[in-house]
């Protein structure tokens, strides 16, 4: 006998004791400590800390630990907890032409003021799985040498004090927009752009930027640079007047140099596409400097023909909680709307058969697809 | 009155209430300092969300009571629960929950389904106000796809949860293009929409999420509710809020608005209706579900509405599966 459904609060209650249980896995094996992902799985906390929009990698950390390891379910968590910080002022604009640098790479120029830098890359390793990992070997200490003496200026520093790209945007001074705070009014300006990119997937903008490789959006992009190390962060209190230092974050910032425009007043220049990310994220980094540069395609009077230069398509689908809460909500009930479309469509099927019938096809046929789908909800329009 | 003239006023300088000085550069939030004192033992706020935003959402709704059927946009938080699984419906309610009020959260019309379960104890926790299952005595109730039966009352207030609040989405996907459409009540694609339906099936082929014209201006999307609710919306003594938290977007139908379902002359709008009654409650003209009993073609009709059923149910009323 059916009775109504109850006991959704024991189900849940015990649901999630069944997640601790598995989250945690075999007993036997060691508990993992926040501070081994921190340090040990650093990428995937920088990742978290750039889509979360927050700068701290031990909750970073623990919340990949209490995720069991599911990226955006930890990305949910450290956002869930930014939302209820207090805000009491923004920083001051960080100087990447000061960074302290761990890597940095330019496409363009052989060699160039400040040098290129490898540091701890991927790049040029050979993809053979080391089973001396799996067995715990040590690691052998890395060189040491000496950094190159001298600043080392954005390559686009360089190439602006030529006129031969077009300026940085200047400095308004108005308060930059931020879309946690306010709901993102279309056309969004680059600020907010930038901002929806950060917090974005970095699947869905790497796939967007290369997109833009493949002729959907063309660009022309070089990487000018690609800079990773730290930078200070200063903040002006209202009471002191003058900027106090806060401490270091980690950043990697992608400078695309891009295909020339001009105009009858403009001489050509090539134009910028910037990506930042927090920590060592160049994948993301360079990836939103395509699509930033694709989404500035109205404002450089090119055709918006791709899903790469559509802002609202960009804006309104980057973000992974958004789109992984969306998609997930199929998984809770609908019986309400299933039966409204249940009974509609067993209503025209009724009627198809009837139809049917009214032609002189085949009877039986028709009489078949009535009775299997009897309307047991009757239709009375 | 223009639309750019809404928009404009729809940026809300709620964010900057929240800008409260502090030596402390990595507060946390147990020494958040919040404007009331955090509620015991959970650390955090009345109902969860801090004053600044609460007052910055109570600003939306007020804005989308004085233009029924706009949609105002707010800057919607980031919630601790999934964005589609009610974060507009949860920031509305947070924002208008009072310690006296009395809430009932419904999904699917049952009080006892997961979501609902999760939404009430997310309140019981943060705001410590007394729930309900019993629509007559609930002062706020939150919805996922049903109205009540029982006829709300004055003073009530009925919140919706929103998935896509713009009801010309699936004929044009672009905010910039319907929001202009929306300022000049041009709303020649819906009708055209249903025409087609009618063309094709002979009939409107749309059975929830039915559009509705409010007040005689704005096009609105119910949410995703049957049609068969429609008319319950209509003259509702009850203020109806709907929170889009995903889309950013607030609507409101204030207490006795006309609220009219889109329909043609010859193809007037009509709601479902169930030839049985609930097997349970023997209820007619109540919007049932159909539970399969077995693999063999058994099913059973019983109502959505489970408060309204188990009240029946004991008052003595008692369907042929009971």
């Amino acid at each position: 006998m059916y009775v109504a459904v109850k006991g959704g609060e024991a189900a849940i209650a015990n649901a999630h004791r069944l997640l601790a249980e598995a989250r945690r896995g075999d007993p036997g094996v060691p508990d993992l400590a926040v501070e081994q992902i921190a340090g040990q799985l650093s990428l995937l906390v920088d990742r978290v800390m750039t889509e979360g929009s927050l700068y701290d990698p031990g909750l970073a950390a623990l919340a990949l630990k209490q995720a069991r390891g599911d990226l955006i379910e930890a990305v949910f968590l450290v956002r869930a907890y930014r939302t209820t910080l207090p805000r009491f002022g923004a920083g001051e604009p960080v100087d990447t032409g000061a960074m302290r640098l761990a890597r940095r790479v330019s496409a363009t120029f052989k060699d160039l003021p400040g040098g290129q830098v490898l540091g701890p890359t991927f790049d040029y390793t050979h993809r053979l799985l080391d089973f001396a990992l799996a067995a715990g070997g040590e690691v052998p200490a890395a060189a040491q040498a000496e950094p190159e003496p001298g600043p080392a200026p954005r390559v686009t520093d360089l190439l602006a004090g030529d006129g031969l790209i077009e300026p940085s945007p200047p400095e308004e001074g108005a308060p930059v927009g931020d879309l946690t705070r306010e709901p993102v009014d279309y056309p969004a300006d680059r600020a907010v752009r930038l901002q929806a990119l950060a917090r974005g997937d970095e699947g869905f903008v790497l796939a967007l930027g290369y997109a833009t490789q493949r002729g959907y959006g063309r660009t022309h992009p070089f990487v000018g640079e690609v800079r990773v190390g730290e930078v200070e962060v200063e903040f002006t209190p209202e009471e002191l007047g003058f900027p106090v230092p806060l401490g270091r974050v980690a950043l990697t910032e992608c400078q695309m140099v891009n295909q020339f425009k001009g105009s009858a007043a403009v001489p050509p220049q090539f134009t910028r596409g910037y990506g930042l990310a927090f920590g060592q994220c160049e994948r993301k980094a360079m990836a939103m400097a395509l699509v930033d540069r694709a989404l500035r395609a109205e404002e450089l009077g090119e055709p918006v023909a791709s899903p790469a230069q559509d802002q609202e398509f960009v804006l309104a689908h980057c973000d992974a909680l958004q789109a992984t809460g969306f998609v997930e909500h199929l998984k809770l009930p609908h019986y309400v709307d299933f039966q409204a479309e249940l009974e509609l469509v067993r209503r025209m099927r009724a009627e198809h058969a009837r139809q049917g019938e009214g032609q002189g096809q085949a009877q039986g046929q028709g009489q078949g697809q009535g009775q299997d789908h009897l309307p047991s909800v009757e239709a009375v329009e | 009155m223009s639309d750019e003239g809404h928009r404009g006023d729809a940026r809300l300088p709620g964010h900057e209430t929240d800008i409260t000085p502090s030596p402390e550069p990595h507060a946390r939030t147990e020494d958040l300092p919040a404007e009331p004192a955090p509620e015991p033992g959970t650390g955090y706020n009345f109902a969860y969300l801090d004053e600044g935003t609460k007052r910055m959402i109570r600003r939306a709704i007020l804005k989308a009571i004085a233009i029924p059927g706009y949609q105002v946009p707010f800057a919607s938080r980031e919630m601790p629960m999934p964005y589609g699984w009610g974060t507009g419906g949860v920031q509305v309610t947070a924002a208008i929950l009072g310690r006296s009020d009395v809430l009932k959260v419904i999904d699917q019309g049952s009080d006892d389904t997961t979501n609902a379960v999760s939404i009430r104890a997310f309140f019981a926790r943060t705001a410590g106000v007394a729930v309900t299952t019993r629509t007559a005595e609930a002062t706020v109730i939150q919805t996922r796809h049903r109205i009540p039966e029982r006829p709300l009352a004055e003073g009530q207030v009925l919140v919706y949860q929103v998935p896509i609040p713009e009801p010309l989405r699936f004929l044009e996907p672009r905010e910039t293009e319907t929001r202009q459409l929306h300022a000049l009540a041009e709303y020649g694609l819906m009708h055209v929409k249903l025409y087609e339906d009618i063309a094709r099936h002979g009939h409107i082929a749309t059975t929830y999420a039915y559009p509705v014209e409010v007040a005689g201006r704005y096009v609105m999307d119910p949410s995703p509710t049957p049609k068969f609710d429609n008319p319950k919306m209509d003259d509702c003594p009850a203020l109806q809020l709907f929170g889009a938290g995903r889309e950013k977007r607030i609507y409101a139908v204030p207490p006795h608005t006309r609220v009219r379902s889109l329909d043609f002359e010859d193809h007037p709008f009509r709601v479902q209706h169930f030839a049985e009654p609930c097997a349970l409650c023997a209820a007619r003209g109540v919007y049932l579900d159909e539970v399969l009993l077995d693999d063999a073609g058994r099913r059973m009709f019983v109502c959505s509405d489970t408060d309204h059923c188990e009240e029946r149910r004991a008052a003595g009323h008692r369907g042929e599966g009971a």
